[in-house]
């Protein structure tokens, strides 16, 4: 009998339908894969095991039972547990108020006691820490393993982990995937979402895989292989769009980057010393794990966050110190990491699209709105943005608004581009579209910085590829050399090439 | 998890179908009446002659309809102020205190500009009302912009300060000499607003609240920097991102905001009571936030709202004459109006679909 | 000089009363992620409603009790806009400063009418616990509820916050509701209840005004003590006992004002300069504090699941 059944969940927010009629099924004691795109409904699926969601239909059981699932709270009474990819942590309490909180439900918090409670237990599960140490100190992968003591405390025999392996760095999965195998060991039942295939094969006992809202099918991970999981994944031969190895004009750069530093929000050295430079005709792939600086590396480019030290020159230009407006008049075209913070999602698209050159639309304060709502159409056409031009732009879908995004700065032929995480959230299509723009740019002879957590990515588009890790450049090879396992070592610190 | 079983259900909507927005001030007005009424009949007065002395009334005759217009001319103009500084993101609770600066200086200026031709003067008091609301707005908002001091809680605590400064004025060196009252002299008659329509309040001070109108509307949705104005408001970060100055901006804008109410201030001495006076205004600065938002930051919206609450202000004291109902009764009005407004604004983000 | 002292120090406990028992309020509404602007409002309905009550049933404890359960109203009043509805809680704060104002208004021109001497009841009289003891005499010399607040409300409300899983909750709900959400506790509920102990402790605030100090209520009675006592909580960084000190550093201004008012001095600067002081004086503290303030991270944002 499995310990979970979901059977014919549906789920729909808006005209999305994110679960179509899905059916899924764990067993005691496996560790259950959740193998799908961005987009696919799988967080979706779990949210709703979880109770932060309620279906639109379908029938949950535990071990048999059907059961109504209103709240986190009715989910952690029937033992599941669930560590977000968003860690649901309280950053100024301690680990040991974060575990207990909602669950030692005393009215007088027994400080004393609770510690020692909470620390036993992280010994127990094989996970040491200091129950007394705040969140806010702990590292990334400290507070991950905080979450997954925090549902093991409640006695979860189910944990769900949505993408847990995306802010962590190799050494910290194994870790990860020791400590799950133990626990599955114990008895405890895993699901794993993912859309990184090798962990999948590696850890998992089963995968179930979703497509667009809809469960494609369960499979056992030992009689797959990784490209039939692909096929199911995808439908269609992914990565379709790869750089060409062919040699354009010769080396000019158009970037130079000079013992770049940075802080953190925190006040905290995020870069350190970073020098690399652009040539025309090239794309520059910066890989590295997630927070390793590369938010604040593409920040300090674009010019929204004030470099403590170090040179930016773009085409002769120096821009340290300078206004973000500054850095486009110098042909820099800037793309933000998270979408939303590159438009203004209340404006409409028309006026987004004119936000960044307002000047060359304003005669003596008053704009010109012909020339504006001429500038959007034609941007909408040439880059086929499916909305109109006076939508909100809050109403486009993430593919339409990188689109637009793209639209506003590649309409300026910029000389050098700095796009963090371009495809981020965006379906195939859309994740193709972008990519075939970026080598259409390098084609026409800007360069291009591509900073990406996919290494997939990095590897189909990059002619040269820098690694970061903790905010310096350890590693800066041409593609032909970078083998995953070269750039994995890099990745990980474990390798210094400089 | 029932299956299967259509239901009605509220679903989030981007694009909410046209016939809610009108909608929403009626059903916001029916349930402010629908809240009040209780209080009317406590006060033993017919709710239904009640909102008929309250409404309909003021409009009926010549003189309060006037009125009306007269009311609602302070209203407009903080209304015009708090919406420049709101649709910027920037919270500027002080305009009450930008409307006694105003005030104060076209109080001065209308005493010593004595014999002066009158529209130079009046230019002058406006003129003078003007910078001196921005110079009391520049306060908490360059401690905004320079150092990210909450402008919400200075803006409120200046608005205490500026009421003991016209205190220590009107108990001070203008205390009236003949009243030996906190009130200062009477300004000169050049300094004396020009009637609209002879033996009416209404004066010159509507038209300039019309102007106010008019140049919001301009500004927000013609300039470029009513463009910038409103993409700092919508989303400082993308605004920072796409080249906006956003601090200067905010800066501007508060600037601009404090000016209005100041002038508010400059209306309603040289067009209402030719005196300054601790009682100059019953709170037009605070109605003025709740007109901003009942009509949504857009100028024709707070247009509406500050003419309808001049009329809830004048049918307030008609009411209070005629039926013994408290004339607070019309400050209920306007804050229970603004509460259910809210909760109906949510309305527009929401569709009822069956499922 | 020495009496002098006494005599301000005395005060300055004495005035710093209701602005210490709003403060308190409002920072357990701020601690639950809500900015509450109804401070004002409900300090003055709090004000109203003890003095109404206690004026026609005798009793001002009978008063004291109705005002904190209007109070408590008021805060979830607040909860329906901010937390239920999720609007903006700076607007609706004031609308809601605002719409008490006026009913506190409305029903004492109701009940009182328009008379020319304002109605005044026989207020709490000071207790006196060291009679003969010159110094220390003058000092304790205090209302109940002055002790009540200092000594009782004050720990009470570091012990709720910082002590037991209520308050933990609380702490929670204001720096990441999507975790106490994951935690399986209901965060509406928590917010709700934070915005109930605050508008009560508000109003009890007000009511200390019409009860203890004045005795009387009028038009000016709060004076934008409300908006200081915001003022005094990021000073305190959210902290009750800080928030204590804030709320004396203000009570202090305005003692010497009160005292220097009564020494009848002739001073070259009108006295409403002395009046003002204290906010001007809280203006100062807030650009000095307030720039190293950790601010609830929730604070102002209304929490939705989807």
């Amino acid at each position: 009998m499995s310990i979970v059944e979901m059977n014919a969940i549906t789920k729909q927010f808006g005209e999305l339908v994110a679960n179509d009629h899905v059916d899924f099924f764990l067993e005691k004691g496996e560790i259950h894969a959740l193998l799908g795109e961005n987009g696919a409904g799988k967080t979706t699926l779990m949210r709703i095991l979880y109770g932060l969601y309620r279906a639109d239909s379908g029938v949950i059981r535990i071990e048999g039972e059907p059961v109504e699932i209103h709240s986190p709270k009715d989910a952690i009474a029937r033992g599941i547990g669930m560590v977000t990819q968003h860690f649901a942590l309280v950053p100024p309490l301690s680990i040991a108020e974060n575990v207990a909180l909602g669950y030692e439900d005393d009215f007088i918090f027994h400080r004393r006691q609770i510690e020692k409670k909470v620390g036993e237990a992280a010994e127990r599960f094989g996970i040491s820490m200091d129950p007394r140490s705040l969140v806010r100190h702990l590292s990334v992968g400290q507070r991950q393993r905080v979450e997954i003591l925090k549902a093991l405390y409640r006695n979860a025999r189910v944990l769900i982990l949505d993408e847990p392996t995306a802010v962590l760095i190799p050494q910290e999965v194994d870790a990860l995937f020791e400590t799950l195998k133990r626990l599955k060991k114990d008895g405890l039942s895993v699901i794993f979402i993912s859309h990184k295939l090798h962990e999948v094969t590696n850890i998992t006992d089963r995968v179930t895989v979703l497509r667009d809202g809809k469960a494609v099918g369960t499979v056992k991970t030992a009689e797959v292989t990784q490209g039939i999981l692909a096929a199911m994944m995808v439908g269609r031969e992914s990565f379709g769009v790869k750089r060409q190895a062919e040699a354009l004009p010769a080396e000019k750069p158009v970037l130079e980057i000079v013992d770049l530093c940075a802080n953190d929000d925190k006040g905290q050295p995020a870069l350190k010393n970073i020098s690399f430079h652009i040539n025309r005709n090239e794309i520059l792939g910066i890989a590295g794990v997630g927070g390793n600086g590369q938010k604040e590396l593409a920040e300090t480019l674009c010019g929204v966050r004030p470099p403590t030290g170090g040179k930016i020159i773009c085409d002769g230009q120096s821009l340290c110190g300078k206004e973000p407006v500054q850095f486009t008049n110098a042909g820099l075209g800037r793309i933000p990491e998270d979408r939303h913070e590159g438009m203004v999602a209340d404006l409409t698209v028309t006026e987004n699209l004119a936000l960044e050159h307002l000047d060359e639309y304003t005669r003596n304060g008053v704009l010109d709105r012909k020339a504006i709502r001429r500038h959007a159409e034609e941007l909408i056409g040439q880059f086929q943005i499916k909305a109109r031009p006076l939508d909100a732009t809050r109403t486009l879908s993430g593919g339409n608004m990188q689109k637009m995004l793209l639209a506003r700065v590649l309409s300026r032929s910029p000389k050098a581009l700095i796009v963090p995480q371009p495809t981020r959230g965006l379906d195939v299509g859309a994740t193709d579209y972008v990519r075939q723009s970026l080598l259409d740019q390098r084609a026409r002879g800007a360069g291009v910085l591509l900073i990406s957590e996919d290494l997939d990515e990095i590897l189909a588009l990059s002619d040269r590829i820098a690694v970061i890790y903790e905010g310096e450049i350890v590693g800066l090879l041409p593609a032909h050399e970078a083998t995953p396992e070269r750039l994995g070592l890099l990745m990980s610190g474990a390798l210094k090439e400089k | 998890m029932s299956t299967a079983k259509p239901k009605l259900r509220f679903v989030k909507t981007d694009s909410p179908p046209i016939w809610v927005r009108p909608l929403i001030p009626i059903l916001a007005l029916v349930g402010t009446f629908i809240l009040t009424s209780g209080l009317i009949i406590w006060a033993q007065a017919n709710p239904f002659e009640t909102y008929y002395q309250f409404l309909i009334d003021p409009l009926s005759s010549r003189v309060s309809f006037l009125e009306v217009l007269v009311k609602a001319t302070p209203l407009l103009l903080t209304g015009v102020a708090v919406t420049f500084a709101f649709a910027t993101g920037y919270y500027n609770i002080g305009a009450e205190g930008q409307l006694f600066a105003g005030a104060i200086v076209a109080a001065g200026l209308g005493m010593w500009l004595e014999g002066w031709n009158p529209v130079l003067t009046i230019f002058l008091m406006l003129l003078g009302g003007f910078i001196a609301g921005m110079a009391w707005a520049a306060i908490p908002a360059l401690l905004k912009v320079r150092l990210a001091v909450d402008e919400v809680v200075t803006t409120l605590l200046l608005n205490s300060v500026m009421a003991y400064i016209v205190s220590a004025i009107l108990n001070g060196p203008w205390r009236s000499p003949e009243l030996g009252w906190p009130q200062s002299p009477e300004i000169a008659d050049n300094a004396i607003f020009m009637k609209l329509v002879p033996r009416s309040r209404l004066n010159i001070g509507f038209l300039i609240a019309i102007v106010a109108v008019l140049v919001l509307w301009f500004i927000l949705t013609r300039t470029s920097f009513g463009l910038k104005m409103r993409a700092v408001g919508l989303g400082k970060p993308a605004a920072r991102f796409a080249g906006i100055n956003v601090n200067r901006t905010i800066l501007v804008a508060a600037l601009i905001s404090g000016g209005i109410a100041g002038i508010a201030g400059v209306c309603e001495v040289g067009g209402i009571q030719y005196h300054l006076i601790g009682d100059l205004s019953p709170g037009y600065g605070y109605t003025g936030i709740i007109i901003a938002t009942l009509g949504s930051l857009n100028a024709w919206g707070v247009g509406l709202a500050a003419l309808f609450f001049g009329l809830v202000d004048t049918g307030a004291q008609t009411v209070s004459r005629a039926l013994g109902v408290p004339v607070y009764l019309g400050e209920i009005t306007q804050a229970t109006m603004l509460l259910v407004a809210l909760g109906m604004f949510l309305l527009r983000r929401y569709r009822l679909r069956r499922m | 000089m020495e009496i002098f002292l006494v005599n301000l120090l005395a005060a300055t406990f004495r005035v710093s009363t209701p602005i210490l028992l709003a403060a308190i309020g409002e920072t357990y509404s701020e601690r639950a992620g809500i900015l509450n602007l109804g401070i004002e409002g409900i300090m003055f309905f709090g004000a109203f409603i003890g003095f109404y009550v206690a004026d026609t049933s005798g009793s001002l404890w009978i008063g004291l009790v109705a005002a904190v359960l209007s109070g408590v109203l008021a805060g979830l009043l607040m909860g329906l806009l901010s937390v239920t509805l999720g609007v903006n809680q700076h607007v609706s704060g004031l609308g809601i400063t605002l719409l008490l104002t006026g009913l506190a208004l409305f029903s004492f021109r109701l009940n009182y009418g328009g008379r020319s001497t304002p109605p005044s009841i026989d207020p709490f009289t000071q207790i006196e616990p060291f009679k003969n003891i010159p110094i220390l005499n003058t000092l304790t010399n205090q209302y109940l509820l002055t002790y009540i607040a200092f000594f009782a409300i004050v720990p009470l409300a570091w012990w709720l916050l910082y002590r037991t899983s209520f308050g933990l909750k609380i702490r929670s709900v204001g720096e990441n509701p999507e975790a106490v959400d994951a935690a399986g506790v209901n965060v509406f509920a928590i917010r709700y209840a934070a915005l109930a102990i605050g508008g009560g402790l508000m109003a009890a605030g007000g009511a200390f005004l019409s009860l203890a100090q004045l005795g009387a209520f009028t038009h000016g009675i709060i004076a934008g003590r409300g908006w200081v006592a915001i003022a005094i909580v990021i000073f305190g960084n959210w902290d009750p006992i800080r928030v204590m000190g804030g709320a004396l550093i203000f009570g202090g201004t305005y003692a010497l004002q009160l005292r220097l008012q009564a020494m009848g001095l002739q001073l070259p600067v009108p006295y409403e300069t002395f009046l003002a002081l204290p906010y001007i004086v809280t203006i100062i503290a807030l650009v000095i504090a307030g720039r190293n303030a950790s601010y609830p991270a929730a604070l102002l944002k209304p929490y939705r699941r989807e």
